[in-house]
């Protein structure tokens, strides 16, 4: 019985091709894993909805907000504050593929390694956009509108975007470094939710304690959400705080992005190589 | 040792904290050959696959594949080899064939070669039926199937089973088999590691007895039978009878093992002609009844048990608990 019927054709394209094949067959992969189990995604699907109502209509009812609705200021922070927690499925993903036998199989393949971590954060982001799409639609529901034009709120989108896929490196080293899933995903939310929540996104930081304050108006949430809500044309107490982010938030939201990707996407590299050595 | 070996391993030495798994191996594959690596347990098979297959480092020694160094071209050595690990490395929440494909497609293949190729071996492994199923609720002899399909999408120059059957049921473990000597017959060389001693006999060229993380002994399944010599005698009598180890003392070579009935005795015997009948005879004459009376050659039970003192099956037992309740 001959098991080479024929001559086994490889494509032979340059490097970076071959890379994006790599990476768009393991996107394939993540994104067949979360069609099969569905509740993967109730982070970026039931999550926001069941935020906005939450925190609009209990929060809303007792927080005034100078110069419009609290509708109109919240949007931008539960858009910020869903797209971050939802970053903490990088962690868990990674962890799980890293804690079956699959990784070993992938090893001994002839494959950029990278494409592993690459095509993990490129799944978050398309998840990261369903989120995106589920917060605007149910802030189009109880009532929230942008002020400004079609541009200015796709750039305060794709901003917030941009932040996600940023934050989706950080919590890919935490599911590196993490021993297992349940670590890994108790971890992230030890971080996520005071970054969540002490910043502007779903109060005014005004009036919080001094120091808490200082926190708020540094954390990059608080840029972001800032940042949206300058480009949404939407209400922004944080336009009046005088600390440097809080006076140029788009600038500093870029700059967050930024630094988190030039460290996070080199150290995602590092910890992986050394995690699947030996 | 010829230099145009496929397989070719020089003193590899891998400690883990004070574990030492590797203690100086040295190993060669000639092109075209199956090397079944036999051992207990802990006895470094693994390690020594780990290491071939560029998943792990050798603290000493050095180990080329396919005419590449495996520390310094890991990359050229993973485009000659296929790796079917002990541990299943399948992606649960995927179709068999979709699994496939995948790794195809990862390996460099198109992707309709690559699902050509997957549907191929879906058929060769059995595995057509299932092949659109999820993984997930394969059972442990379909798992191990589709890691081997895994192994083979590239139609490798090597390859490296560990375990290859552990879990199989006796059909589909003869169709693995043949698998593995249609991809010889196609020259693809075969490192594959066993606890099961009659596989080695059937599949493999030359063995390496693995103990303590170093090769005990090594040949042609011939060779290290006829090294071990002797054949064994069985007798099972009608009832009881202590002076039937008396009687049988002249033929026998060691020990004689009693069962606890009283009725079954087994022992070391010199081959020569005409023994079962010397056996019956002697029996005979000191009036004892015998129902039944075999003589095995050699096996490589045998071979395993007079080189490292243990039962190979006491081993397997305890390596696979999963496999028996999957």
């Amino acid at each position: 019985m001959s098991v080479r019927t024929a001559a086994i054709q490889t494509v032979e394209p340059n490097w970076l091709i071959q890379k994006v094949r790599e990476i768009l067959v393991l996107v394939r992969r993540n994104l067949i894993h979360i069609l099969r189990e569905p509740m993967q995604l109730s982070d970026v699907t039931l999550q926001p909805i069941l935020f906005t109502f939450l925190f609009i209509f209990v929060f809303g009812s007792g927080i005034p907000i100078p110069g419009g609705s609290y509708t109109d200021f919240a949007l931008a922070g539960l858009l910020a504050m869903n797209l971050i927690t939802s970053s903490n499925g990088t962690a868990v993903g990674l962890s799980t593929d890293l804690n079956t036998g699959l990784i070993d199989r992938l090893r001994s393949l002839p494959m950029w390694r990278p494409s592993i971590l690459i095509a993990r954060s490129i799944t978050d982001l398309l998840s990261a956009l369903v989120c995106t799409a589920i917060v605007v639609a149910a802030g189009l529901v109880v009532g929230w509108r942008p002020t400004t034009g079609v541009l200015s709120v796709a750039a305060g989108l794709g901003l917030a975007l941009l932040f996600t896929y940023a934050i989706c490196w950080t919590f890919g080293c935490v599911g590196l470094v993490a021993r297992n899933i349940e670590a890994a995903m108790s971890i992230g939310f030890i971080v996520l939710f005071p970054m969540a929540f002490v910043s502007n996104a779903m109060v005014p930081t005004q009036g919080m304690p001094a120091w808490l304050r200082v926190i708020a108006d540094w954390n990059p949430v608080s840029a972001v959400t800032a940042a949206c809500r300058q480009l949404f044309g939407n209400p922004n107490p944080s336009a009046l705080v005088q600390d440097w982010p809080m006076q140029h938030p788009v600038v500093a939201a870029l700059l967050w992005s930024a630094a988190l990707l030039a460290v996070c996407v080199p150290l995602a590299v590092y910890l992986f190589r050394r995690r699947t050595a030996d | 040792m010829p230099a145009t070996a496929m397989i070719e391993a020089e003193g590899l030495v891998k400690r883990y904290g004070t574990t030492v798994a590797l203690a100086g191996v040295d190993l060669s594959v000639p092109p075209g050959a199956i090397l079944g690596v036999l051992g207990p347990n802990g006895a470094g098979k693994t390690t020594a696959i780990r290491i071939l297959t560029t998943l792990s480092h050798p603290d000493e020694g050095r180990a080329r594949v396919a005419g590449f160094d495996v520390a310094s071209h890991p990359a050229e050595v993973r485009r000659r080899i296929g790796v079917a690990a002990q541990d299943t490395t399948l992606d649960e929440l995927l179709t068999g064939r979709q699994n496939l494909v995948m790794i195809g497609q990862l390996s460099g293949l198109r992707r309709s070669e690559a699902q050509r190729r997957a549907t191929d071996l879906l058929e060769r492994l059995e595995l057509s039926d299932a092949a659109d199923r999820l993984t997930k609720g394969y059972s442990g002899g379909m798992r191990r199937r589709l890691d081997l399909a895994a192994s083979m999408i590239m139609a490798p120059p090597v390859l490296f089973l560990d375990e290859p059957t552990t879990g199989l049921d006796p059909a589909s473990r003869l169709g693995v088999w043949e698998v593995i000597r249609g991809m010889v017959g196609d020259g693809c060389t075969v490192l594959l590691t066993t606890q099961y001693l009659d596989e080695a006999d059937h599949l493999a060229d030359t063995i390496a007895v693995f103990d303590h993380g170093r090769v005990i002994a090594s040949g042609t399944p011939q060779q290290l039978k006829s090294e071990t010599g002797s054949a064994r005698l069985e007798v099972t009598l009608s009832a009881p009878r202590p002076e039937a180890v008396l009687a049988l003392r002249p033929l026998l070579e060691g020990e004689v093992h009693v069962s606890h009935d009283g009725r079954r005795l087994r022992a070391a015997v010199r081959n020569q002609d005409g023994l079962a009948t010397a056996a019956v005879r002697a029996l005979d004459r000191a009036g004892i009844l015998v129902d039944d009376v075999q003589v095995h050659q050699p096996s490589l039970d045998d071979v395993f048990l007079a080189l490292t003192g243990r039962e190979a099956a006491d081993d397997e037992t305890a390596a696979e608990p999963e496999e028996a309740t999957a």
